[in-house]
């Protein structure tokens, strides 16, 4: 009797609400979440903030129109421009098409044995491998043993393999958002697997894939690493007018002005980075009026 | 046209057959074709395998590979060359560690946070900014590392240097938070809300809720969401290049200019090193090293995922 009674009252100070100190707790904790989303937002405006304030006065027509060089005053970012569009071109006509490619096999063709497994697994694993190591890749097998020199057509085929898995990975979910009705319609009509694929599920699944496919190619641009891995030049006075031409772009631009010791180059660095911001919000914006179409279509 | 494709007919006529082959021959043709272009990213995770491990395997029948494991000086590109890659080892361990240790309680508390606690109109907000940091360029980061961050870090820090691994751990801890939040998020947003119900039932704070109930349950994704992060800031190249130095120096120090793994390969790179120079293959031994850590790492993330998933079903 007497030892229930002691449960009693053990049991009655173990469910003590004390609700006051849990709210405290659940208020901090809130507090520390945005305390961390603030920490973002804040390295974000401090970042941008920082970077217009340091390039204030160095954009001008010159800046657009002159090579680099060794005087602050007279470098350009004509040659990096020039450089990254050149690499992006042949990087998404390869990238782009056999991205596709994968992508429509995979869905609409395969069937679920272990090689399609291991190339599943296998897309997943090389979207994880640094950038780094596709330099190592595109140094050797590109630059070396096909003999491409450390060339523009070097520097796209190493991005194309960087980049394709983020291409097919895009492009199957769009492919897979087409809906199996329609694929049955034209079945019905009497239409073959690549009849059917071609005028309907590529179609429909266009925008979803061209999405990817921008949002890829922003992740390309900004990509430096494994372009200084190959041999890119850092200091280009001339256009690249040949696909084996050797060449710069313009995060390897950046990356020599922020290494040079003298803060005039630092602020060149900063109008280099608004440039390269610029271009990645126009692609993304870009890519963000798609997802929004294709979401109003369905 | 009309008299190929009668329904009347009970034989299909000669015309009709080859139609139906030269069809079928095509449909055939344009599988492998999709085929190959698929098979393309084995042919290259190959390449890397064969352009990394050749290489390596022709540094080493130059070096020992006792040496490379168990020495704790590198200076490859010295006149007396030692080749032990422990500064590398230590200088990209205590970087990224000190990326992490900013990397996963922030994104790991900002998904609690907007998974549990946020309305919709704040995560409207907030998800675009992730994501905008999230696709930031690394040299942008790396920018910010030695312009901004290491002069303001100095004037708190005695004895920190232009080049330290402080800063640039710090700006690749906030390169990496978009990406271990929104990971975890997806882990938290598939417990399944009974759950929370259940807590909610039994009188739980949501406080409660998010770190008794949720997070135990998600918390497969989530060691898997840190392992990835560890594995992108070991990889990550132009925030160390740019603001943790160029000075292999065998230190947990991190006030003091350092040299990752990362670093090393581009400094190499920048310099004109003619091909199959021992210098040369330096960079593919490191690489392998570098690619090894960050495959075993992923594919851990993955399994440990799969293996530790709690189902609810």
């Amino acid at each position: 009797m007497a030892e229930e009674t002691g449960t009693m009252e053990r049991g009655k100070s173990a469910f003590a609400p004390n609700m006051q100190w849990r709210r405290v707790k659940s208020h901090f904790f809130v507090a520390l979440g945005m305390l961390c989303v603030l920490l973002g937002i804040v390295t974000l405006v401090v970042l941008l903030v920082d970077v217009i304030l340091q390039s204030a006065g160095w954009f001008d027509w010159q800046f657009f129109t002159s090579f680099d060089s060794r005087f602050p005053e007279r470098a350009g970012i004509k040659a990096a421009l020039f450089g990254t569009l050149y690499m992006m071109a042949f990087t998404m006509l390869m990238a782009v098409p056999i991205g596709i490619m994968s992508a429509v096999y995979l869905e609409e063709y395969a069937s679920d044995n272990w090689f399609t497994q291991f190339i599943q697994i296998n897309i997943a694993n090389l979207a994880g491998v640094p950038s780094i190591v596709y330099g190592l890749l595109g140094l050797q097998v590109f630059v070396r043993w096909m003999e491409m020199g450390r060339s523009v057509l070097a520097g796209s085929c190493t991005m194309a393999l960087l980049i394709l898995p983020v291409i097919i990975v895009a492009s199957r979910e769009a492919i897979r958002a087409v809906p199996p009705s329609m694929r049955e319609a034209s079945f019905a009509l009497g239409a073959s697997k690549w009849e059917t694929v071609r005028s309907h599920v590529l179609p429909y699944a266009l925008p979803g894939m061209l999405t990817g496919a921008i949002l890829a190619a922003a992740r390309a641009i900004g990509e430096t690493a494994p372009l200084i891995t190959i041999g890119a030049l850092t200091f280009v006075p001339f256009l690249p007018e040949h696909p084996l031409d050797r060449f710069t772009v313009l995060p390897i631009q950046i990356f020599n002005w922020v290494s040079r010791a003298q803060s005039e180059f630092h602020e060149l660095a900063a109008a280099g980075i608004i440039v390269l911001l610029v271009v990645l919000i126009v692609l993304n914006s870009a890519a963000i009026y798609l997802r929004q179409r294709l979401r109003t279509r369905y | 046209m009309a008299e190929d494709v009668s329904p009347f007919s009970h034989y299909p006529s000669r015309n009709d057959m080859s139609r139906r082959a030269s069809r079928r021959f095509k449909e055939e043709a344009i599988r492998i074709t999709l085929l190959v272009t698929a098979t393309l990213s084995i042919v290259t995770t190959l390449g890397i395998l064969v352009s990394l491990t050749g290489e390596t395997l022709l540094f080493f029948t130059e070096v020992s590979i006792v040496e490379f494991l168990t020495e704790t000086e590198w200076t490859p590109l010295f006149l007396v060359k030692k080749f032990g890659i422990w500064p590398l080892v230590t200088a990209t361990a205590l970087v990224a560690f000190i990326a992490l240790a900013v990397a996963i309680p922030a994104g790991l508390l900002i998904a609690i946070y907007l998974s549990e606690f946020a309305s919709p109109r704040v995560r409207d907000v907030i998800k675009p900014v992730l994501e905008v940091l999230a696709g930031v360029p690394t040299v942008v980061y790396g920018y910010f590392a030695l312009t901004l961050v290491t002069p303001i870090l100095q004037e708190f820090i005695p004895g920190l240097r232009i080049f330290n691994a402080l800063s640039a751990g710090l700006v690749m801890g906030i390169m990496i938070v978009p990406m271990v939040a929104s990971l975890s998020e997806d882990a938290i947003g598939a417990v399944p809300q009974a759950l929370r119900e259940g807590a909610y039932g039994l009188g739980a704070t949501r406080f409660e809720v998010a770190l008794q109930v949720v997070v135990p349950a998600a918390l497969s994704g989530i060691v898997a969401s840190a392992v990835l992060a560890l594995s992108r800031a070991v990889g990550e190249t132009m925030i160390v290049s740019i603001a943790a130095g160029q000075n292999p120096t065998f230190t947990l120090d991190p006030r003091v200019p350092i040299e990752t793994m990362t670093a090393y390969i581009v400094q190499v790179s920048l310099g004109d090193t003619p091909y199959a120079s021992l210098e040369y293959r330096t960079i593919f031994a490191v690489g392998t090293m570098l690619f090894f850590l960050t495959f075993a790492m992923n594919i851990f993330a993955h399994w440990f995922v799969r293996r530790f998933r709690e189902e609810y079903d």
